[in-house]
């Protein structure tokens, strides 16, 4: 299983939002010990995907320069489970970007399998306040180097997968 | 222009929020590392609010500078703080209350200098400044 908790953007404004959807497989490991006969996803892996939509955010925001690691989740609330066949939407604001670090706030909407996913509608089923540090550029560049480990690969494709589709839609419309 | 009492309130209420702090703990003694749990991360996070709760812009390393003293040996001798490094002290951080520090100026009681009170006083600077 690859650590990746969102399958694809909906919307993404540099510096501001960004919305990112996942939808919820029986497929997926974790549904089977999670729990047997009533398959939830586990509240850490919709925040997961949550500090995946926002860590991308912090991330693009400085052309993925910096080293984004999650610090510190300052707040979690869930009000309810998130249940395989539904689609999750992580809608995520940036509140706060400076050289040292970012903070974000997201709400999670659960979409039940049938209704179209698109735009949120109805309570949050979870929301949480999430602060990402940027690795101290001199320090981090001794331990690890230039490479970015943090938006090596599959996080930073994301976008561009966004990007291209967008571009399909636009170019069919 | 807010006064004292408004501007503990808001320091307060933010501490509560980024430290999950319950708000009977916070005392203007109350120092943020021994008594209300904040870790080093802790310190950029409540930066971040109290510009946003004031409006302010905080520099890196005015309001929780760090290594102050770079392990200058005219600014600590023998896990205490010299005079020279007291006066250091005072300049970089005005808003800190050195008066029991200074009685035994020990390297490792420096984070007892970062109080409720201290951050109080701070803003109160900083807002007194604002243009």
């Amino acid at each position: 299983m690859r650590w990746i908790w969102i399958d694809r953007f909906l919307k993404f404004e540099h510096g501001k939002t960004a919305r990112a959807v996942k939808k919820l497989s029986l497929a997926e490991d974790y549904f089977e010990q999670h729990l047997p006969g009533y398959p939830i996803m586990p509240a850490c892996f919709i925040l997961e995907g949550l500090a995946q939509t926002g860590g991308i955010l912090v991330g693009e925001a400085n052309d993925f320069k910096e080293k984004v690691v999650l610090a510190k989740i300052t707040s979690a609330r869930f009000q309810r489970e998130a249940i395989a066949g539904e689609t999750l939407l992580y809608d995520v604001e940036l509140v706060t970007l400076r050289p040292e670090g970012a903070s974000i706030v997201g709400k999670v909407y659960a979409i039940p399998p049938g209704v179209t996913a698109g735009e949120p509608s109805g309570t949050p089923i979870g929301e949480a306040e999430i602060f990402f540090a940027h690795l101290d550029q001199s320090r981090s560049q001794q331990l690890f180097g230039d490479h970015n480990f943090v938006f090596s690969g599959e996080l930073k494709h994301l976008l561009g997968l966004a990007k291209a589709s967008a571009q399909r839609t636009e170019g069919a419309s | 222009m807010q006064s004292q009492e408004e501007i503990y309130q808001k320091v307060s209420a933010t501490l509560v929020e980024a430290l999950n702090v319950e708000e009977e703990e916070i005392k203007p003694t109350a120092t943020l590392q021994g008594d209300l749990g904040a870790e080093s991360i802790d310190f950029l996070d409540i930066v971040f609010r109290l510009e946003r709760e004031f409006g302010i812009k905080i520099p890196r390393n005015e309001l929780f500078p760090e290594s102050i003293f770079q392990g200058d040996p005219e600014f600590v001798l023998n896990g205490k703080v010299t005079q020279k490094g007291l006066d250091e002290l005072r300049q970089k951080m005005p808003f800190a209350d050195l008066a029991k520090f200074e009685q035994n100026p020990d390297l490792t009681a420096i984070s007892d200098l970062f109080t409720v009170d201290m951050i109080t006083k701070y803003i109160e600077t900083k807002l007194a400044t604002k243009v």
